[in-house]
């Protein structure tokens, strides 16, 4: 009883703060853009520096060794960087789970999140998203000469994903046949495949085509190629900065039609063979 | 606290709590059984159970739980081929367990010797000289008089069993903090709510916990 009034007060206060600062807008409109320098516009702007979360433990995608990270990932926070007027030297990496990225965004502890990030529905209420830069779908991880084919042939084999992660309650709800081993690491997943105590590994094609493209895996593993949902991977953001989110997708545009962005695909992830996507413009976010 | 209104949401923090209190329940007895047999070892007079005893404390007391539970899946299990249930979920669990059950029985073993430590020699002595043997010394004589002594240590290692149960998430295990993690993951504007949940639902039980032990250690104390 207490609690929810507590909460309906600072609702409250929450919403008559919104709509001051709305009113406020109308007034300035002109003026300044004192809302715009709130946002990673402003502080690329004004401090010349950028705070990009991004994964540390993905082959291919963001893989940190030592106090550098290298894969798609970075090289696309390296494209945003670039196009919003900051230095690499500028870029401050910092290395989020998928368990911490909207928190980090909401506390202002990162400025961006480029770490696989699938553009959803719940997300979308909590963070704003620019792009989609990749989509990917959940795939499988077999050793070479599994008969396993798609996720209609799981019944009753082991899959192991990383506890709590989408893939992994998309297998629980969709394909309860199939038992879920969890780990807190894709890498102790992949492992346990090598060891053959689990029969596949799922997640996203393109983390999965990372794994199998590591040197001490090579030829051991293959992915089934045949994916079983869409993730829109975007680069989070502040919910309240769709003026960022916009600048982003420009620099998206941009990079696709300048050839960055087949460049960075190339000198990652196309390692494994792969061949560079194609940036669907159409498929940008409104910001909103 | 919308949270917590979802009841899926509901469902999945309870499912954790259930494991907990199940791992806990299972290495309780399991630690407690193999505590007593290992103090017993490093008190007699046989000097390769001492050694053996010895060694069981000093490896296990030592080695973080996080490694010994990771041993016991990635080294009992996948490279061993140690299989304890067909079901992928009991075979976590089980392995839980004996990880669980190793490393506590460790702490109970030193608190059972610090226990034996409180009965005089000279009990010891008179039993020697009445014709008791040494299995009957102790089982008679010294353990019950130890044990009695330790119920407030044991309750604290009792304790820290509850919450290490924790651990047995990083196999897989979907006990509370891997609940919790997938409620966070899905929840990224409630983290600090989520948290104090689950937090508060351990210091809710073990509170009453600590205070039973400490209640029954005074009741059944060995006075002398």
């Amino acid at each position: 009883m207490r609690i929810s009034r507590m909460t309906a007060i600072a609702a409250a206060a929450v919403l008559s703060l919104g709509v001051a600062a709305c009113g406020g807008d109308d007034g300035d409109d002109t003026g300044t853009g004192g809302t715009t320098a709130s946002g990673i516009i402003g502080k690329a702007q004004g401090q010349k520096k950028l705070v990009i979360g991004v994964k540390g433990d993905q082959p291919g995608l963001g893989l940190q060794t030592g106090t550098t990270y290298e894969g798609f990932d970075i090289e696309i926070g390296k494209i945003l960087a670039k196009g919003l007027g900051v230095p690499e030297s500028g870029i401050e990496w910092k290395t989020t789970v998928s368990a911490n990225r909207e928190p980090f965004i909401q506390q202002g502890t990162v400025d961006l999140v480029v770490a696989t990030y699938t553009i959803n529905d719940e997300r979308k209420t909590k963070v704003n998203f620019g792009g989609p830069y990749y989509i990917a779908g959940q795939d499988l991880l077999v050793p070479t000469d599994s008969t396993i084919t798609g996720p209609e042939s799981l019944d009753g084999k082991k899959v192991c994903s990383v506890s709590g992660s989408t893939p992994a309650k998309r297998i629980q709800t969709e394909y309860p046949k199939a038992q879920l081993q969890q780990f807190d690491a894709y890498s102790k997943c992949v492992t346990a495949l090598a060891g053959g105590q689990v029969d596949a590994v799922t997640t996203d094609d393109i983390i999965l085509a990372g794994y199998a493209s590591q040197a001490e895996y090579a030829g051991k593993f293959k992915v089934v190629g045949k994916t079983f949902s869409t993730e829109p991977y975007g680069i989070g953001l502040k919910k309240d900065d769709s003026d960022g989110c916009k600048k982003i997708n420009e620099i998206l545009t941009a990079a696709a039609a300048d050839g960055s962005y087949k460049a960075a695909w190339d000198s990652t992830l196309g390692k494994s063979g792969k061949a560079a996507p194609t940036l669907d413009t159409s498929k940008l976010t409104n910001c909103s | 606290m919308h949270v917590f209104q979802d009841e899926a949401n509901l469902d999945l923090y309870l499912t954790g709590f259930l494991w907990i209190l199940k791992l806990t329940a299972a290495s309780a007895v399991i630690a407690l059984v193999l505590g007593v047999l290992l103090a017993a070892m490093r008190v007699s007079p046989i000097p390769v159970l001492r050694g053996f005893g010895t060694a069981w404390v000093n490896i296990f007391r030592n080695t973080p739980l996080t490694l010994i539970i990771f041993f016991c899946y990635f080294g009992l299990f996948s490279t061993l081929g140690l299989s304890l249930s067909d079901d992928l979920n009991l075979n976590n669990y089980w392995l839980s367990v004996v990880g669980l059950s190793v490393y506590t029985a460790a702490f109970v073993c030193e608190a059972l010797r610090s226990g034996i430590n409180t009965v005089p020699p000279g009990q010891a002595e008179a039993a020697r000289a009445v014709g008791l043997t040494f299995i009957q010394i102790l089982r008679i004589i010294i353990l019950p008089q130890a044990g009695r002594a330790v119920i407030g240590p044991l309750g604290s290692v009792f304790i820290a069993l509850a919450k290490n149960s924790t651990i047995a998430g990083t196999i897989g295990v979907m006990e509370s903090s891997n609940a919790m993690k997938e409620l966070i993951n899905a929840n990224g504007d409630a983290v600090i709510e989520i948290f104090l949940v689950f937090a508060g639902t351990f210091v809710l039980f073990l509170v009453p916990t600590g205070y039973f032990f400490g209640w029954l250690a005074n009741r059944l104390a060995v006075r002398r």
